[in-house]
């Protein structure tokens, strides 16, 4: 995207990086760019290499080869509780809540980090009353019992609402939403685009691994198909659907018969 | 009164109606409802060394107390953190060798071996695992266990402080009272402080560590600190155990390391309900004098504590408190339609 590097530094950086797991390459000399207020959508087929891109940015995984660069500082080989420190936050694909603990009072986990204390200021004091706050941003009904019900209880609809809320509360500058939408039901994923739309708003980088793509088109400025650990195209959405090879990798090939 | 005028209600109702995070203040009788199963505590465990019969069972209560503090510092670790730490006897080995050391060769009182012993010994365990806090559930557990061999075999090997011979004699608290109630008071701040502690903040992240770790490592977290401060928490009341057997009981030796150390409180923990703090303490109070009334039949007292354990396992899993604690909140009263 020629314009976007124009008047746009590119927050995250990806340059080659490779990562083989046994003898299954997952990603292959794989480099894209994340500009600053972005949404950014990864697709592709399953097994293409997408949550280990995730992995890899967010600190879970170390690539065997190439690096990630976040506003120049290099992320690679930092661990994960660095990465987030520095506001790159990410979503589970199976989501992670805290079981034993009230919806409302997981979200103290985070705000008691040394990041969101940092920013909490003379509202540190009072974490429950901000995590009902964070709670609702991500669309929890203020009034009613969920923010109080044990993480357990609640469906997945909302766990992954809470994952994002986690996400929030680091007031993070990059968010990567491993699957956000999938698994959710219509009427639910219809409730999560205005706030997926909101953090765009305040100019929230958001990298969106998806599969459901015409939900991810509504939001996406651009879009990366990769396959087979490789980018196969990059650009908006509509121009990516038009790639062949896009077509071929979703589709597969067509042969004469 | 007639049948159709009056119903049963839970004692509990007008609290749990209320969130449950603010206490109910408004009637004596709701106070009364909360605060009886916790001053029967207290009461019963102040109460208890001056009602038993003569100094036998003093000293055993005081070891009682020793085995209580063991059980609070494996419950907090094991149900709180996640960290299934079985190192019991390595911390009242350390705890106790160092506070030994310091009366028997430099001669120091009581209120400085203690405190160094305590803390001392607590950042010893702490930094000894420290390398091992990555390791999960059962690993983590198995090379806690190895310890107290480990610091036994060195002491024996090397011939340190006076190897199988032991140091003795130790100094001994002014009078039996002073020890006794000296531990009994710490059970019961440890209880109750712990309890406090796991409500604030930072035990919300201990729960979240045990719960799920990586999401807490992506909360920006660095969970190995956090789970420093816990096991230093742990080290200190397991030590402090450590350097009140070695007063307690006048003397320092290999017998600090036994195994009964270990698996005592971790009875005592399933007996009394993991996870609950409180209970584990009065399992050791329990099990403890039950033991002891056992004394005839040697080291097959292991055995109980292994019965102990099987059967509350399989029949009882969630434990004596939170059982009683289910059906205090069950009881019911009449009231007025």
């Amino acid at each position: 995207m020629k314009q976007m590097d124009d008047g746009n530094e590119a927050i995250i950086k990806i340059r080659n990086i490779r990562k083989s797991f046994g003898g299954i390459m997952a990603v292959k000399d794989l480099s894209f760019d994340l500009f600053e207020g972005e949404v950014l959508g990864v697709i592709g087929p399953n097994g293409a290499g997408k949550t280990t891109i995730a992995n890899i940015i967010s600190g879970f995984l170390k690539p065997d080869f190439g690096d990630v660069f976040f506003r120049g500082k290099k992320l690679t080989g930092l661990p994960p509780y660095r990465v987030a420190e520095l506001g790159v936050t990410r979503t589970f694909q199976v989501v992670r809540p805290y079981p034993s603990l009230k919806t409302y009072k997981s979200l103290i986990v985070p705000l008691w980090s040394p990041r969101a204390r940092r920013f909490a200021g003379s509202r540190g004091g009072d974490r429950d009353a901000v995590a009902i706050d964070l709670l609702e941003e991500v669309g929890f009904e203020r009034d009613a019992y969920v923010p109080y019900k044990l993480a357990s209880a609640l469906p997945l609809g909302y766990l992954k609402r809470l994952e994002l809320a986690r996400c929030l509360a680091l007031r993070p500058e990059v968010i990567i939403c491993d699957e956000v939408l999938s698994g959710l039901s219509m009427s639910e994923i219809a409730s999560l685009i205005p706030l997926v739309e909101r953090l765009h708003i305040k100019r929230v980088t958001l990298l969106m691994i998806e599969h459901r793509l015409r939900e991810l088109f509504s939001v996406a400025d651009r879009v990366i198909v990769v396959d087979f650990g490789t980018k196969i195209a990059e650009g908006v959405p509509e121009q990516v659907m038009e790639d062949e090879r896009v077509k071929r990798a979703y589709l597969g090939e067509e042969v004469d018969l | 009164m007639p049948a159709e005028d009056r119903r049963k209600e839970r004692l509990d109702r007008g609290i749990k109606a209320r969130t449950e995070g603010l206490y109910a203040i408004s009637s004596w009788r709701e106070i009364t409802y909360l605060l009886a199963p916790r001053a029967a505590l207290v009461l019963g465990l102040l109460i208890a060394p001056a009602v038993v019969p003569g100094l036998y069972w003093q000293r055993v209560l005081g070891l009682a107390g020793v085995y209580a503090l063991l059980a609070i510092s494996f419950d907090f670790l094991a149900e709180r953190v996640g960290l299934v730490c079985i190192g019991g006897a390595f911390m009242i080995g350390v705890g106790g060798y160092i506070s030994g050391v310091l009366n028997y060769y430099f001669h120091l009182p009581l209120a400085l071996t203690i405190p160094v012993g305590t803390f001392g010994g607590a950042l010893i365990c702490t930094l000894l695992w420290l390398p091992c806090l990555p390791l999960r559930g059962i690993y983590f557990a198995v090379v806690t266990f190895m310890f107290p061999f480990l610091a036994g075999s060195i002491i024996l090997a090397g011939g340190l402080f006076r190897g199988t011979e032991g140091l003795s004699p130790i100094a001994g608290f002014p009078n039996i009272w002073v020890g006794v109630y000296l531990i009994i008071v710490l059970v019961l701040f440890a209880v109750f402080a712990l309890r406090r502690l796991c409500g604030e903040d930072i035990g919300l992240v201990f729960a979240g560590i045990k719960d799920n770790d990586q999401a807490v490592l992506a909360s920006a977290i660095n969970i190995t600190r956090v789970k420093v401060y816990a096991l230093f928490i742990a080290t200190v009341i397991g030590c402090f155990a450590g350097t009140f057997v070695a007063h307690f009981s006048g003397f320092v030796g290999l017998s600090l390391f036994a195994i009964d150390f270990t698996i005592m409180p971790i009875a005592a923990c399933v007996m009394g309900g993991p996870g609950t703090i409180a209970g584990p303490a009065v399992g050791a109070f329990m099990l403890s004098p039950l033991s002891e009334l056992l004394r005839g039949f040697g080291q097959l007292r292991v055995v109980l504590y292994c019965l102990v354990l099987v059967g509350f396992i399989l029949y009882k899993p969630e434990g004596l408190l939170n059982w009683a604690t289910r059906r205090y909140h069950q009881f019911e009263h009449w009231v007025k339609l």
